[in-house]
């Protein structure tokens, strides 16, 4: 008996030797082989951008020019003021902006500047002084002065300046130039709004305005296509110097976006191309009438002989030139209310423009078909143009009358247009990070099969950080550096959650999974099982009866 | 939106005024567009319909900032000069063209999809501008040429030389790829329609009707980019837009038994205008015969002119119907095109073209093989050298020593040969030989190979089907029997000039054979789950008697009354009367 109880006491010990080996050796081999390679996340930082909290910081200096201010009020310059004003736009998101302005008096330069003759030279002369992007200057004048013409009390010039004229009244002279500065200021950088249409995404819909929707998202790149749209070659030769009319209008307004996005321009002409409606007859006017109700359906059929860009992933905006059918002609858009568009053009929120271009036709049977018709350029490009700009988000400011804007001349973008944009842009690219971010963790969270590799980290690990990065230029007032940093954000970002390897184990099933393992499985697992029971339930009536084993 | 233009339009006029209404209608317009139909009544009795759509444009591509485009297709251009392409030729075809009863083509491709392309010597990565052209061509055309990588690839050395204006004939800016298992169908029609200036809405490309198109023995479609001369001068550069359509039609089936034809019963269309854009608009009918008497066949309406051409070695008479002149539609408002054959002919009088090829592939077992490629020249007296280029897959494993050409008997040595062997998953076999074919002769070449056995992933769906070895490509100049007069490029129906010929005394003709199709050894593909199964019972079996062996524990048995069997014997015995065991 003594034997046998040695063998069952090897036998036992032999069994708890093959539960350990199989669970100390085979159990994390088996897991460290078919885990599927995770690479860490910097989950923390992923989270904090989720609630975006921004603070914009605008520095203004406030410049006096000699005589406008009294001269107790002269003596506390130079000193500085700093303004914060918060708005909760959601519970995730709020925006704060911040003008840090500084007081000072006219050095000798400005003073001369400020002495010119008209405010156009003064406004150029003051360039060389400004600073870099974001930063405002606002010259205050004395109201005697001659440079702002009589009934204009601001003047906003084409770079990043503004002129203003003091009114001497009772009270305190800062305290109204401050009030003042503050609307100049909104004016030339950012207002509450124009923020609030950057997070349009993060926003509920009923907040914003219907315009908010317009502008194209920010893209590190856009391509621009002119087609001139000529659906009846039979009767129209049309012919238009696109290549001349592109250099001289649209060009320059590209080349002083190009810190925004790449761009690249190019046309086509497209025969046979008709709009997707018929347009009803006005015997009145004895013209054909495209109604704004219809327009949203004209755009589609046009649309399939666009052709997408074949060799860039960059948004496409398109601009139709559209010469009615002869039999169609001319051809006129009428607004809500009925009455003709004056441009005879439409823009379709981030998509381009359309504008019909009537041929005046000649006392039939005169001329010889088809007639040779040559687009006047001028006419197209300016209404482009303005599409354009709006398409970018670049709108009109509405200001009080006093203001006068300097018109944006050959460039068609004035300097502090550009800052808005680049404001705007910075905080629609951060929240586009925290947004493409935040869902590629919560998808990583959900699906565990999704492999990470350690680019896909280091890309994420790089949006982060550059997220964070425009964040805080963004709050010491440094608006270049902070959409550089946005930019590369984006691009890491879009770059991480695209990458093709995040999909490589995606589709494999769990029952294929049980399928392989199960023959393998299920013999050496039910062994060891049972005999761990049976061990168990010796050991626990052994317990029971300590006696027996003497 | 209207207002905020009105703002800017003031600037715009101050600013720019001299600009505007410019372009001037006195210059000639840049680009062109000319467009031809070609319907030649095959020696076995059925038809060809050759459509030629050529845009030619007068413009630098590859000059930075060209991004305006007319009626040369933006897509393209685009591609050309992104990725900085010299020549490119991509064909897509459904059939095989019988070279033996349909004559020589005029542009034959392969069954498939082939794609070739001469990229600029300043590419640096050819392979990379390659990879990402055949992708983008793949959108365009939708087509599965994404499935074009480095083991389908070859870089020819001879075969394939520029068709057009080129200074640079390093081959290491070609590439070439075949898919023979591509299916062509109305889905990459429709793209290639887009291209057209007119689209289908007007000229000769309202015949493009994908519903009888597809209907046909023979379709292939192709686009052929190059570069050519300007003018005469040839100082400057144009860009050629080549689009071609052949389909045969099997007139036996359509005209219910006898061989007269129609535009409209072909293409249940008739052409009622030209193309407004384009400066030629033509439609040629073949109606030369082989005998003399002219009567055998009779087209209606009578053509306006006739054009005669030598035409690969032979002198052809076309009839002519320019839809461009006035002429035309002044009796009826539109063209329908009708033959008749006068007699029925008996379509004995197959003549055979000068050059002609068939492959097969031979041997038994799935093991070894024989591609074996019969080259004809029926020329009475004229010997001439072919190129041959031959493309197999890695998985064919070519055993180059069992490589023997044979014309008449005798051993036929090659003047050039250069091969490269293929790189499991990497490249195929390339194979080029310049043979030369003596007069009326048949060359026999074979060359055996083995099958590789492919990783269970490496095979496409369906792998009983087979797997295709695409065509091998003669290039030959073939001796012409008649003197052919060098005609001007640009006045010349488009027919006759994609292929330079040198001289007056031969013409260039590229012949596909047929795509073989060849079995690999295949498995079972259960197997890999039936592997893991049997494996782990083995496992589970060898572990399961080794745990036993080690946790068991044995006791010495104390012998008992016995089981069953003794107890059955015991009562046998005694039921017999003998002592109990």
């Amino acid at each position: 008996m003594v034997a046998d109880g040695a063998e069952e006491a090897r036998g036992k010990r032999a069994a708890l030797a093959f539960a350990a080996v199989a669970l100390v050796l085979g159990l994390p081999l088996w897991w460290k082989t078919t885990e599927t390679y995770r690479a860490s996340l910097p989950y923390a930082g992923i989270s904090a951008l989720g609630s975006l909290r921004f603070q914009l910081t605008v520095p203004v200096s406030v410049v006096f020019a000699k005589g406008a201010l009294p001269g107790a009020q002269q003596r506390r310059l130079p000193f500085t003021d700093t303004k914060e004003e918060e708005s909760l736009l959601n519970s995730k998101t709020s925006v704060t902006s911040r003008y840090e302005t500084t007081y000072r008096s006219a050095t000798v330069t400005e003073q001369a500047a400020l002495a010119l003759a008209t405010v156009k030279e003064a406004d150029a002369a003051l360039l060389p002084l400004q600073d870099s992007l974001g930063a405002l200057t606002v010259y205050v004048i004395p109201e005697t002065s001659p440079l702002l013409p009589q009934g204009v009390g601001v003047y906003i010039g084409k770079h990043r300046s503004a002129v203003m004229r003091c009114t001497q009244g009772p009270g305190d002279v800062l305290a109204a130039v401050s009030a003042w500065v503050q609307q100049i200021v909104q004016a030339m950088s950012f207002t509450t709004d124009s923020i609030a249409t950057a997070l349009s995404d993060r926003v509920p819909m009923d907040q914003l305005g219907t315009d908010t929707r317009r502008p194209f998202k920010s893209s590190l790149g856009y391509e621009i296509t002119f087609s001139l749209l000529n659906p009846d070659p039979k009767s129209h030769n049309v012919h238009w110097d696109i290549e001349a009319a592109v250099n001289s209008y649209v060009q320059p307004f590209l080349d002083k976006l190009g810190s925004v996005a790449n761009f690249s321009v190019d046309s086509q002409i497209l025969y046979y191309a008709v709009l997707g409606v018929t347009p009803r007859f006005d015997k009145a006017s004895s013209s054909f009438i495209l109604s704004a109700l219809s327009l949203p359906h004209v755009i589609n059929p046009v649309e399939a002989r666009l052709g997408s860009s074949a060799t860039s992933l960059y948004p496409v905006l398109n601009f139709l030139l559209y010469v009615p059918e002869r039999v169609h002609s001319p051809l006129y858009i009428q607004d809500k209310d009925g009455a003709a568009v004056g441009t005879n053009a439409f823009h379709s929120p981030r998509w381009g423009g359309i504008m019909v271009y009537n041929i005046d036709h000649p006392v039939p049977d005169k001329a010889p078909l088809p007639l040779w018709v040559d687009v006047d350029m001028v006419r197209v490009m300016e209404v482009f143009l303005a599409q354009l700009r709006l398409l970018f988000g670049i709108s009109q400011v509405s200001l009080p009358e006093e203001f006068l804007l300097e018109s944006p001349g050959n460039d068609g973008l004035t300097d502090w247009e550009l800052d808005r944009l680049l404001w705007t842009r910075t905080v629609e690219n951060i929240a586009t990070v925290s947004t493409t971010l935040t869902s590629l963790a919560q998808l990583l969270d959900k699906i565990g099969n999704i492999v990470i590799k350690d680019d896909v980290a280091s890309e994420v690990y790089h949006a982060v950080a550059s997220a964070q990065t425009a964040m805080l230029e963004l709050a010491s007032g440094r608006l270049g550096s902070a959409f550089q940093a946005s930019k590369e954000a984006v691009t890491s970002s879009e770059r991480a959650f695209f990458d093709p390897s995040l999909l490589h184990l995606l589709y494999f099933p769990d029952d294929q999974k049980f399928a392989i393992y199960i023959p393998l499985f299920l013999p050496m697992a039910v062994p060891i099982l049972l005999s761990l029971v049976k061990i168990l339930r010796e050991a626990k009536q052994s317990k029971k009866e300590p006696t027996k084993t003497d | 939106m209207a207002g905020a233009a009105g703002v800017l339009g003031l600037l715009l006029l101050l600013l720019l005024g001299s600009p505007g209404g410019c372009g001037g209608s006195t210059a000639p317009p840049r680009d062109s567009l000319r467009e031809e139909l070609l319907l030649s009544p095959l020696p076995s009795g059925d038809l060809a319909a050759t459509f030629q759509f050529r845009a030619r444009w007068d413009s630098e591509l590859h000059r930075e900032g060209v991004s305006h485009y007319r009626l040369f297709p933006k897509a393209l251009g685009q591609l050309l000069s992104k990725y900085l392409v010299r020549e490119l030729h991509l064909s897509l075809t459904q059939g095989f063209w019988r070279t033996r009863t349909w004559g020589q083509p005029y542009l034959q491709a392969p069954a498939g999809a082939e794609l070739w392309v001469w990229f600029q010597d300043s590419v640096t990565d050819v392979d990379k501008a390659w990879k990402e052209l055949s992708n983008i061509l793949s959108g365009i055309f939708c087509a599965s040429l994404n499935f074009i990588d480095s083991t389908n690839t070859v870089t020819p050395t001879a075969s394939f030389k520029p068709l057009g204006l080129a200074n640079v004939t390093d081959h290491h800016l070609l590439r070439y790829a075949v898919l023979p298992r591509e299916v062509v169908c109305t889905e990459n029609l429709t793209p290639w329609k887009k291209l057209l200036p007119c689209g289908s809405k007007a000229g000769l490309a309202v015949l493009l009707k994908a519903e009888r198109l597809f209907h046909t023995s023979y379709h292939s479609q192709a686009v052929h980019i190059r570069p050519i001369c300007r003018d005469a001068s040839c100082l400057s550069v144009s860009w050629e837009l080549r689009q071609t359509l052949t389909v045969v039609f099997d007139t036996f089936s359509i005209g219910q038994g006898k061989r007269d034809w129609s535009l409209f019963k072909m293409f249940s269309r008739t052409v009622t205008e030209a193309c407004p854009l384009a400066s030629e608009s033509k439609i040629y009918v073949d109606i030369s015969s082989k005998t003399q008497e002219n009567e055998l066949l009779e087209v209606t309406p009578p053509p306006l002119s006739v054009h005669e051409a030598s035409v690969q070695g032979d002198r052809r008479t076309y009839a002519v119907y320019d839809l461009l002149s006035p002429f035309l539609f002044n009796v009826s408002r539109s063209l329908n095109v009708q033959l008749k054959w006068k007699r029925p002919q008996d379509s004995l009088d197959l003549s055979t073209p000068v050059l002609h090829a068939q492959r097969y592939v031979s041997g038994y077992g799935l093991q070894t093989g024989e591609i074996s490629t019969l080259i004809y020249n029926t020329h009475p007296y004229r010997a001439f050298p072919v190129i041959l280029l031959e493309t197999v897959p890695w998985y064919l494993r070519l055993y180059v020593h069992t490589l023997v050409i044979t014309t008449k008997g005798k051993e036929n040595k090659p003047s050039y040969i250069h091969y490269q062997p293929a790189k499991d998953r990497r490249r195929p076999h390339l194979l080029e030989m310049l043979i030369q074919l003596p007069a009326n002769s048949v060359t026999k070449i074979t060359i055996q190979f083995e099958r590789a056995l492919l990783k269970w992933t490496e095979y496409t769906p369906d792998p009983n089907h087979g797997f295709y070895v695409s065509p091998s490509v003669l290039s030959a100049l073939v001796p012409s029997v008649i003197a052919m007069k060098a005609e001007d490029a640009e006045q010349s129906p488009l027919f006759t000039s994609l292929f330079p010929s040198s001289d007056g005394s031969s013409y260039f003709v590229r012949l596909y054979t047929e795509p073989l199709l060849v079995n690999l050894p295949t498995p079972d593909f259960s197997m890999p789950y039936n592997v893991i199964c049997l494996t782990c019972t083995v496992v589970a079996v060898c572990y399961g008697s080794f745990y036993n062996l080690l946790t068991r524990t044995f006791h010495v048995e104390e012998p008992n009354r016995g089981g069953l069997a003794k107890r059955l014997a015991n009562i046998i015995r005694k039921v017999r009367g003998v002592p109990p065991l």
